[in-house]
Protein backbone atom coordinates (compact mmCIF):
# COMPACT_ATOMS: atom_id res chain seq x y z
CA UNK A 1 0.00 0.00 0.00
CA UNK A 2 1.37 3.37 -0.89
CA UNK A 3 1.16 6.11 1.42
CA UNK A 4 -0.08 8.41 -1.62
CA UNK A 5 -1.12 7.41 -5.53
CA UNK A 6 -2.08 9.46 -7.60
CA UNK A 7 -2.86 8.32 -10.93
CA UNK A 8 -3.58 10.17 -14.65
CA UNK A 9 -4.24 13.81 -12.59
CA UNK A 10 -4.50 16.54 -14.91
CA UNK A 11 -5.36 19.90 -13.58
CA UNK A 12 -5.44 23.80 -14.53
CA UNK A 13 -5.08 27.35 -13.07
CA UNK A 14 -5.36 29.49 -15.54
CA UNK A 15 -3.22 28.54 -18.59
CA UNK A 16 -1.33 27.01 -16.39
CA UNK A 17 -1.24 22.64 -16.79
CA UNK A 18 -0.51 20.16 -14.04
CA UNK A 19 -0.24 17.02 -15.68
CA UNK A 20 -0.87 13.89 -16.77
CA UNK A 21 0.26 13.00 -13.95
CA UNK A 22 0.99 9.75 -11.78
CA UNK A 23 2.81 9.89 -8.73
CA UNK A 24 3.36 7.19 -6.06
CA UNK A 25 4.98 7.90 -2.50
CA UNK A 26 4.95 4.89 -0.46
CA UNK A 27 3.64 4.25 3.16
CA UNK A 28 6.11 6.09 5.91
CA UNK A 29 7.95 7.50 3.06
CA UNK A 30 9.91 11.28 3.18
CA UNK A 31 9.23 12.39 -0.24
CA UNK A 32 11.29 15.50 -1.66
CA UNK A 33 9.67 17.79 -4.36
CA UNK A 34 11.85 19.94 -6.20
CA UNK A 35 11.46 22.36 -9.04
CA UNK A 36 11.80 25.93 -9.93
CA UNK A 37 9.24 28.31 -8.88
CA UNK A 38 6.23 27.72 -11.03
CA UNK A 39 6.77 24.17 -11.54
CA UNK A 40 3.50 23.42 -10.19
CA UNK A 41 4.28 21.70 -7.20
CA UNK A 42 2.13 24.01 -5.01
CA UNK A 43 -0.81 23.39 -6.92
CA UNK A 44 0.00 19.43 -7.13
CA UNK A 45 -0.28 19.69 -3.22
CA UNK A 46 -3.23 22.32 -3.54
CA UNK A 47 -4.97 19.50 -5.37
CA UNK A 48 -4.12 16.80 -2.68
CA UNK A 49 -5.18 18.31 -0.07
CA UNK A 50 -8.78 18.91 -1.90
CA UNK A 51 -8.35 22.81 -2.61
CA UNK A 52 -7.83 22.77 -6.17
CA UNK A 53 -10.30 20.80 -8.23
CA UNK A 54 -9.03 18.24 -10.46
CA UNK A 55 -9.68 17.82 -14.25
CA UNK A 56 -8.93 14.12 -14.33
CA UNK A 57 -7.14 11.31 -12.46
CA UNK A 58 -7.38 9.96 -8.67
CA UNK A 59 -5.79 10.55 -5.69
CA UNK A 60 -5.72 7.68 -2.94
CA UNK A 61 -3.83 8.68 0.74
CA UNK A 62 -2.88 4.91 2.39
CA UNK A 63 -5.41 2.98 0.13
CA UNK A 64 -8.33 5.26 -0.07
CA UNK A 65 -9.68 7.06 -2.48
CA UNK A 66 -9.55 10.90 -1.67
CA UNK A 67 -10.53 12.30 -5.20
CA UNK A 68 -13.67 13.44 -4.34
CA UNK A 69 -13.84 13.95 -0.44
CA UNK A 70 -13.79 17.05 1.30
CA UNK A 71 -10.01 18.78 2.61
CA UNK A 72 -11.06 17.67 6.19
CA UNK A 73 -11.43 14.48 5.63
CA UNK A 74 -8.46 13.48 4.12
CA UNK A 75 -6.40 13.18 7.07
CA UNK A 76 -3.64 15.49 6.29
CA UNK A 77 -1.13 17.50 8.15
CA UNK A 78 -0.37 20.80 6.18
CA UNK A 79 2.18 22.89 7.04
CA UNK A 80 2.95 26.14 4.54
CA UNK A 81 5.46 28.21 3.64
CA UNK A 82 4.47 31.04 6.00
CA UNK A 83 3.40 28.51 9.00
CA UNK A 84 -0.36 29.31 8.23
CA UNK A 85 -0.72 30.32 12.08
CA UNK A 86 -3.71 31.71 13.01
CA UNK A 87 -3.30 35.08 14.41
CA UNK A 88 -5.87 35.52 16.68
CA UNK A 89 -5.14 32.48 18.82
CA UNK A 90 -2.03 32.09 21.23
CA UNK A 91 0.57 29.11 20.24
CA UNK A 92 -1.40 26.77 22.64
CA UNK A 93 -4.70 27.30 20.71
CA UNK A 94 -3.04 27.32 17.22
CA UNK A 95 -1.56 23.22 18.19
CA UNK A 96 -4.81 22.13 19.41
CA UNK A 97 -6.96 23.93 16.84
CA UNK A 98 -7.49 20.72 14.79
CA UNK A 99 -8.28 18.97 17.93
CA UNK A 100 -10.94 21.16 18.80
CA UNK A 101 -12.45 21.04 15.57
CA UNK A 102 -12.27 17.30 15.61
CA UNK A 103 -13.89 17.20 18.77
CA UNK A 104 -11.29 15.50 20.94
CA UNK A 105 -11.54 15.90 24.39
CA UNK A 106 -10.93 19.27 26.39
CA UNK A 107 -8.12 17.34 28.85
CA UNK A 108 -7.21 14.47 26.10
CA UNK A 109 -6.73 17.83 23.73
CA UNK A 110 -4.26 19.82 26.24
CA UNK A 111 -1.91 16.39 26.90
CA UNK A 112 -1.58 16.09 23.06
CA UNK A 113 -0.62 19.75 22.90
CA UNK A 114 1.52 19.31 26.11
CA UNK A 115 3.40 16.44 24.33
CA UNK A 116 3.74 17.64 21.27
CA UNK A 117 4.78 21.13 22.32
CA UNK A 118 7.52 19.36 24.37
CA UNK A 119 8.63 17.12 21.94
CA UNK A 120 9.30 20.51 19.52
CA UNK A 121 10.63 22.16 22.12
CA UNK A 122 8.45 24.72 22.36
CA UNK A 123 6.85 24.15 25.59
CA UNK A 124 8.06 27.77 26.76
CA UNK A 125 6.29 29.15 23.64
CA UNK A 126 2.69 27.76 24.44
CA UNK A 127 1.29 31.01 26.41
CA UNK A 128 2.90 33.19 23.90
CA UNK A 129 0.85 35.70 20.69
CA UNK A 130 1.75 34.23 17.15
CA UNK A 131 2.39 38.04 16.34
CA UNK A 132 6.06 37.76 19.04
CA UNK A 133 7.30 34.39 17.23
CA UNK A 134 10.69 34.47 15.03
CA UNK A 135 9.75 32.52 11.85
CA UNK A 136 11.84 29.23 13.08
CA UNK A 137 9.19 29.28 16.02
CA UNK A 138 6.37 29.45 13.99
CA UNK A 139 6.93 26.53 11.47
CA UNK A 140 7.46 24.59 14.84
CA UNK A 141 4.37 25.36 16.13
CA UNK A 142 2.72 24.82 12.79
CA UNK A 143 4.62 21.48 12.45
CA UNK A 144 2.65 20.83 16.25
CA UNK A 145 -0.57 21.78 15.04
CA UNK A 146 -0.18 19.56 11.80
CA UNK A 147 1.00 16.79 13.82
CA UNK A 148 -1.79 17.09 16.65
CA UNK A 149 -4.59 15.45 14.75
CA UNK A 150 -2.31 12.19 14.06
CA UNK A 151 -1.97 12.37 9.94
CA UNK A 152 -2.06 10.19 7.53
CA UNK A 153 0.25 12.45 5.37
CA UNK A 154 2.01 15.57 6.05
CA UNK A 155 2.72 17.80 3.85
CA UNK A 156 5.35 20.69 3.61
CA UNK A 157 5.45 23.63 1.31
CA UNK A 158 8.41 25.20 1.64
CA UNK A 159 8.66 24.87 5.50
CA UNK A 160 11.96 25.96 5.87
CA UNK A 161 12.90 28.39 2.67
CA UNK A 162 12.12 31.70 4.43
CA UNK A 163 14.13 30.89 7.28
CA UNK A 164 17.71 31.90 7.90
CA UNK A 165 21.11 29.11 7.42
CA UNK A 166 21.16 27.91 11.38
CA UNK A 167 17.32 27.69 11.43
CA UNK A 168 17.27 26.23 8.73
CA UNK A 169 19.56 23.60 9.75
CA UNK A 170 17.56 22.68 13.32
CA UNK A 171 14.20 22.32 11.79
CA UNK A 172 15.43 20.18 9.05
CA UNK A 173 17.34 18.04 11.87
CA UNK A 174 13.74 18.32 13.82
CA UNK A 175 12.27 17.00 11.07
CA UNK A 176 14.29 14.07 10.45
CA UNK A 177 13.36 13.42 13.83
CA UNK A 178 9.96 13.39 13.79
CA UNK A 179 9.75 11.45 10.81
CA UNK A 180 11.55 9.12 12.14
CA UNK A 181 9.60 9.05 15.51
CA UNK A 182 5.90 9.28 14.34
CA UNK A 183 6.82 7.67 10.64
CA UNK A 184 4.14 9.85 8.92
CA UNK A 185 4.29 9.55 5.10
CA UNK A 186 5.98 13.10 4.32
CA UNK A 187 5.82 15.14 1.32
CA UNK A 188 7.82 18.31 1.53
CA UNK A 189 8.57 20.70 -1.44
CA UNK A 190 11.65 22.16 -1.28
CA UNK A 191 14.39 24.56 -4.10
CA UNK A 192 17.93 23.62 -1.91
CA UNK A 193 19.89 20.09 -3.05
CA UNK A 194 21.13 20.05 0.50
CA UNK A 195 18.04 20.26 2.37
CA UNK A 196 16.39 17.99 -0.05
CA UNK A 197 19.89 15.16 -0.02
CA UNK A 198 19.56 15.50 3.68
CA UNK A 199 15.62 14.58 4.82
CA UNK A 200 14.69 12.71 1.46
CA UNK A 201 14.16 9.11 1.26
CA UNK A 202 13.37 9.72 -2.33
CA UNK A 203 13.76 13.37 -4.34
CA UNK A 204 10.84 14.11 -7.29
CA UNK A 205 12.03 16.61 -9.50
CA UNK A 206 9.09 18.63 -11.09
CA UNK A 207 9.48 21.00 -13.83
CA UNK A 208 6.51 22.53 -16.33
CA UNK A 209 3.65 20.92 -14.18
CA UNK A 210 5.13 17.15 -14.42
CA UNK A 211 7.23 14.92 -12.70
CA UNK A 212 10.35 14.55 -14.74
CA UNK A 213 12.34 12.41 -12.80
CA UNK A 214 12.65 10.65 -9.31
CA UNK A 215 15.98 9.91 -8.06
CA UNK A 216 16.24 7.58 -4.77
CA UNK A 217 17.89 7.30 -1.93
CA UNK A 218 17.82 10.78 -1.55
CA UNK A 219 20.84 11.14 -3.81
CA UNK A 220 20.11 13.60 -6.77
CA UNK A 221 22.33 11.85 -9.99
CA UNK B 1 1.93 74.22 5.82
CA UNK B 2 -0.86 74.92 3.55
CA UNK B 3 -2.63 71.25 3.81
CA UNK B 4 -1.71 72.18 7.68
CA UNK B 5 -3.38 75.24 7.58
CA UNK B 6 -6.59 73.43 5.61
CA UNK B 7 -6.72 71.09 8.01
CA UNK B 8 -7.17 73.38 11.30
CA UNK B 9 -9.53 75.29 9.42
CA UNK B 10 -11.82 72.68 8.91
CA UNK B 11 -10.98 70.83 12.31
CA UNK B 12 -12.18 74.73 13.78
CA UNK B 13 -15.33 74.82 11.08
CA UNK B 14 -16.42 71.17 11.93
CA UNK B 15 -15.45 71.77 16.18
CA UNK B 16 -17.67 75.55 15.92
CA UNK B 17 -20.43 73.63 14.31
CA UNK B 18 -21.32 71.26 17.16
CA UNK B 19 -20.26 73.90 19.70
CA UNK B 20 -22.58 76.58 18.30
CA UNK B 21 -25.37 73.92 19.25
CA UNK B 22 -24.16 74.81 22.89
CA UNK B 23 -24.07 77.78 22.64
CA UNK B 24 -27.40 78.35 20.79
CA UNK B 25 -29.07 76.90 24.05
CA UNK B 26 -26.61 79.15 26.65
CA UNK B 27 -27.51 82.43 24.28
CA UNK B 28 -31.60 81.32 25.38
CA UNK B 29 -30.07 80.36 28.42
CA UNK B 30 -31.85 76.65 28.41
CA UNK B 31 -30.25 75.25 31.23
CA UNK B 32 -29.89 71.34 31.90
CA UNK B 33 -33.11 71.34 33.80
CA UNK B 34 -34.75 73.04 30.47
CA UNK B 35 -33.36 70.91 28.20
CA UNK B 36 -34.22 67.80 30.05
CA UNK B 37 -37.65 69.11 29.99
CA UNK B 38 -38.14 69.50 26.90
CA UNK B 39 -36.24 66.38 25.91
CA UNK B 40 -38.82 64.59 28.24
CA UNK B 41 -42.18 65.71 26.39
CA UNK B 42 -44.21 62.28 25.36
CA UNK B 43 -43.85 63.03 21.40
CA UNK B 44 -39.82 63.42 21.79
CA UNK B 45 -39.05 60.23 24.28
CA UNK B 46 -41.03 58.51 21.42
CA UNK B 47 -39.05 59.57 18.80
CA UNK B 48 -36.13 58.92 20.67
CA UNK B 49 -37.60 55.42 21.43
CA UNK B 50 -38.74 54.73 17.71
CA UNK B 51 -35.20 55.55 16.65
CA UNK B 52 -33.27 53.15 19.34
CA UNK B 53 -35.74 50.31 18.29
CA UNK B 54 -35.84 50.90 14.72
CA UNK B 55 -31.90 51.47 13.95
CA UNK B 56 -31.09 48.66 16.24
CA UNK B 57 -33.72 46.19 14.17
CA UNK B 58 -31.99 47.75 11.00
CA UNK B 59 -28.36 47.26 12.13
CA UNK B 60 -29.29 43.20 13.02
CA UNK B 61 -30.87 43.15 9.17
CA UNK B 62 -27.77 44.87 8.14
CA UNK B 63 -25.19 42.77 9.93
CA UNK B 64 -27.32 39.50 8.66
CA UNK B 65 -26.82 40.48 5.11
CA UNK B 66 -23.89 42.25 4.83
CA UNK B 67 -21.53 40.21 6.31
CA UNK B 68 -22.70 37.15 3.55
CA UNK B 69 -22.56 39.65 0.97
CA UNK B 70 -19.53 41.68 1.94
CA UNK B 71 -17.98 37.81 2.40
CA UNK B 72 -19.09 36.86 -1.37
CA UNK B 73 -17.76 39.90 -2.90
CA UNK B 74 -13.90 39.56 -1.55
CA UNK B 75 -14.32 35.58 -2.44
CA UNK B 76 -16.12 34.51 -5.26
CA UNK B 77 -14.93 35.73 -8.81
CA UNK B 78 -18.04 35.42 -11.49
CA UNK B 79 -18.77 37.15 -15.06
CA UNK B 80 -20.59 40.66 -13.93
CA UNK B 81 -18.41 41.28 -10.73
CA UNK B 82 -17.60 44.99 -11.36
CA UNK B 83 -21.13 45.26 -12.34
CA UNK B 84 -22.51 43.63 -8.83
CA UNK B 85 -20.09 46.01 -6.80
CA UNK B 86 -21.42 49.51 -8.62
CA UNK B 87 -24.84 48.00 -7.99
CA UNK B 88 -23.83 47.63 -4.10
CA UNK B 89 -22.53 50.91 -3.99
CA UNK B 90 -25.72 52.56 -5.57
CA UNK B 91 -27.59 53.44 -2.22
CA UNK B 92 -24.15 55.33 -1.10
CA UNK B 93 -24.66 57.78 -3.88
CA UNK B 94 -28.08 57.95 -4.31
CA UNK B 95 -29.93 61.36 -3.01
CA UNK B 96 -31.40 60.31 0.27
CA UNK B 97 -34.92 61.69 -1.34
CA UNK B 98 -34.50 59.39 -4.31
CA UNK B 99 -34.80 56.66 -2.12
CA UNK B 100 -37.96 57.65 -0.70
CA UNK B 101 -39.54 57.94 -4.10
CA UNK B 102 -37.82 54.46 -5.38
CA UNK B 103 -39.62 52.97 -3.11
CA UNK B 104 -43.35 54.90 -3.43
CA UNK B 105 -42.83 53.51 -7.17
CA UNK B 106 -41.75 50.10 -6.51
CA UNK B 107 -44.71 50.14 -3.84
CA UNK B 108 -47.30 51.09 -6.09
CA UNK B 109 -47.04 48.22 -9.29
CA UNK B 110 -44.69 45.38 -10.24
CA UNK B 111 -43.76 42.93 -7.82
CA UNK B 112 -43.99 45.57 -4.98
CA UNK B 113 -47.77 46.10 -5.10
CA UNK B 114 -48.68 42.51 -4.35
CA UNK B 115 -45.97 42.56 -1.31
CA UNK B 116 -48.01 45.67 0.15
CA UNK B 117 -51.04 44.15 -0.16
CA UNK B 118 -49.66 40.97 1.03
CA UNK B 119 -48.20 42.79 4.11
CA UNK B 120 -51.66 44.38 4.66
CA UNK B 121 -53.44 40.86 4.81
CA UNK B 122 -51.23 40.48 8.06
CA UNK B 123 -52.13 43.68 9.21
CA UNK B 124 -48.56 45.32 8.76
CA UNK B 125 -48.49 48.94 7.11
CA UNK B 126 -45.30 50.48 5.20
CA UNK B 127 -46.08 53.75 6.74
CA UNK B 128 -44.88 52.21 10.15
CA UNK B 129 -41.56 50.94 12.09
CA UNK B 130 -41.73 48.26 9.18
CA UNK B 131 -41.69 51.21 6.68
CA UNK B 132 -38.85 53.30 8.55
CA UNK B 133 -36.32 50.11 8.91
CA UNK B 134 -36.59 49.55 5.42
CA UNK B 135 -35.81 52.80 4.51
CA UNK B 136 -33.16 53.03 7.27
CA UNK B 137 -32.21 49.71 5.96
CA UNK B 138 -31.43 50.63 2.52
CA UNK B 139 -29.48 53.72 3.46
CA UNK B 140 -27.14 52.03 5.41
CA UNK B 141 -26.70 48.32 4.45
CA UNK B 142 -24.23 49.57 1.05
CA UNK B 143 -21.60 50.83 4.10
CA UNK B 144 -21.90 47.98 6.15
CA UNK B 145 -21.24 45.51 2.78
CA UNK B 146 -18.32 47.71 2.02
CA UNK B 147 -16.99 47.78 5.02
CA UNK B 148 -17.09 43.24 5.03
CA UNK B 149 -15.55 43.44 2.41
CA UNK B 150 -13.00 45.17 2.90
CA UNK B 151 -12.59 43.13 6.02
CA UNK B 152 -12.37 40.01 4.70
CA UNK B 153 -10.18 40.73 1.88
CA UNK B 154 -7.76 41.39 4.63
CA UNK B 155 -7.75 38.02 5.52
CA UNK B 156 -5.18 35.85 4.14
CA UNK B 157 -7.49 33.21 2.42
CA UNK B 158 -3.90 30.67 2.41
CA UNK B 159 -5.48 30.64 6.63
CA UNK B 160 -9.20 29.46 5.58
CA UNK B 161 -7.15 27.02 3.14
CA UNK B 162 -5.20 25.52 6.26
CA UNK B 163 -8.38 25.36 8.35
CA UNK B 164 -10.14 23.40 5.89
CA UNK B 165 -7.19 21.04 5.93
CA UNK B 166 -6.69 20.76 9.64
CA UNK B 167 -10.86 19.45 10.00
CA UNK B 168 -12.96 22.19 9.03
CA UNK B 169 -15.97 22.56 6.86
CA UNK B 170 -16.14 25.89 4.92
CA UNK B 171 -18.63 27.21 7.65
CA UNK B 172 -16.76 26.37 10.18
CA UNK B 173 -13.51 28.03 8.76
CA UNK B 174 -15.46 31.12 8.04
CA UNK B 175 -16.70 31.41 11.64
CA UNK B 176 -13.64 30.52 13.34
CA UNK B 177 -11.17 32.05 10.71
CA UNK B 178 -12.29 34.55 8.99
CA UNK B 179 -14.78 36.07 11.06
CA UNK B 180 -12.81 36.50 14.21
CA UNK B 181 -10.11 37.94 11.76
CA UNK B 182 -12.49 40.39 10.37
CA UNK B 183 -14.10 41.49 13.48
CA UNK B 184 -12.84 45.09 13.66
CA UNK B 185 -14.15 45.75 10.56
CA UNK B 186 -17.17 44.14 10.81
CA UNK B 187 -17.63 46.13 13.94
CA UNK B 188 -16.91 49.22 12.58
CA UNK B 189 -18.93 48.90 9.38
CA UNK B 190 -21.66 47.91 11.74
CA UNK B 191 -21.45 51.01 14.17
CA UNK B 192 -20.88 53.45 10.46
CA UNK B 193 -24.03 51.67 9.54
CA UNK B 194 -26.24 52.34 12.45
CA UNK B 195 -25.02 56.04 12.24
CA UNK B 196 -26.02 56.20 9.10
CA UNK B 197 -29.81 54.52 10.02
CA UNK B 198 -30.66 56.45 12.88
CA UNK B 199 -29.61 59.91 10.98
CA UNK B 200 -32.50 58.90 8.15
CA UNK B 201 -34.26 61.57 7.08
CA UNK B 202 -35.22 62.40 3.74
CA UNK B 203 -36.84 58.67 2.31
CA UNK B 204 -38.63 58.85 5.84
CA UNK B 205 -40.05 62.30 4.80
CA UNK B 206 -40.72 60.99 1.39
CA UNK B 207 -42.03 57.32 1.86
CA UNK B 208 -43.68 57.23 5.89
CA UNK B 209 -43.68 60.90 6.41
CA UNK B 210 -44.75 62.40 9.47
CA UNK B 211 -47.75 61.19 11.00
CA UNK B 212 -48.27 59.74 14.52
CA UNK B 213 -46.19 56.56 15.26
CA UNK B 214 -44.05 57.12 12.49
CA UNK B 215 -41.80 59.99 14.25
CA UNK B 216 -37.90 58.96 14.35
CA UNK B 217 -35.55 61.93 16.13
CA UNK B 218 -34.72 63.29 12.51
CA UNK B 219 -38.20 63.55 11.81
CA UNK B 220 -39.12 65.07 15.05
CA UNK B 221 -36.14 67.70 15.11
CA UNK B 222 -37.96 68.90 11.09
CA UNK B 223 -41.20 69.08 12.81
CA UNK B 224 -40.39 70.92 16.10
CA UNK B 225 -38.06 73.17 13.88
CA UNK B 226 -40.98 73.85 11.13
CA UNK B 227 -43.47 74.69 14.00
CA UNK B 228 -40.90 77.38 15.94
CA UNK B 229 -39.57 75.13 18.87
CA UNK B 230 -36.04 75.89 17.88
CA UNK B 231 -35.00 75.20 21.51
CA UNK B 232 -36.25 71.10 21.57
CA UNK B 233 -34.64 71.02 17.96
CA UNK B 234 -31.69 72.22 19.13
CA UNK B 235 -31.79 69.54 22.32
CA UNK B 236 -32.21 66.67 20.11
CA UNK B 237 -29.58 67.97 17.40
CA UNK B 238 -26.96 67.62 20.54
CA UNK B 239 -28.50 64.03 21.42
CA UNK B 240 -28.04 62.80 17.88
CA UNK B 241 -24.39 64.48 17.94
CA UNK B 242 -23.53 62.73 21.01
CA UNK B 243 -24.53 59.42 19.19
CA UNK B 244 -22.79 60.58 15.95
CA UNK B 245 -19.43 61.36 17.86
CA UNK B 246 -19.86 57.79 20.04
CA UNK B 247 -20.19 55.77 16.99
CA UNK B 248 -17.15 57.47 15.43
CA UNK B 249 -15.21 57.04 18.59
CA UNK B 250 -15.44 53.49 18.34
CA UNK B 251 -14.99 53.32 14.73
CA UNK B 252 -11.61 54.55 14.90
CA UNK B 253 -10.73 53.10 17.86
CA UNK B 254 -11.40 49.51 15.94
CA UNK B 255 -9.93 50.63 12.12
CA UNK B 256 -6.62 49.28 11.43
CA UNK B 257 -4.11 51.40 12.40
CA UNK B 258 -6.75 53.18 15.54
CA UNK B 259 -5.73 53.46 19.12
CA UNK B 260 -6.35 50.18 20.38
CA UNK B 261 -5.54 48.01 17.53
Amino acid sequence: MNGLEINNLLLTAGSFTVGELGLQVRFGEYFMLMGHTGAGKSLLMKAVCGLHPLQQGSIAIHGKEVTNREPRFRGIGYVPQNSGLLPHLDVRDNIGFALDILGVHREEAAERTATLAEELGITALLDRRIDGLSGGERQKVSLARALARRPRLLLLDEPVSALDEQTRSDICALLKRVHREHGITTIHICHNHGEAEQLGDRIGIMNAGTIVAIHEGGIIS
Amino acid sequence: MLCGFLLAVFVIVITGLIISDLTYLAVKKVGWEQAAALLGQRRIVFAMRMSVATSLTTLALVMLTAVPIGYALSRLRFPGKSIVNTIVDVPIVLPPVVTGISLLAFFSFGIGDPLKRMLETFHLSLVSGLGIVLCQYLMAVSFCIRSAKTAFEGVDQGLENVAQVLGCSEWQAFMRVSLPLARNGLVAGSVMAWARAIGVFGPLMVFVGTGPGVLVMPTTLWLELSIGNIETSVCIALIMLLMAGAALTVVHRLAPGGNTV
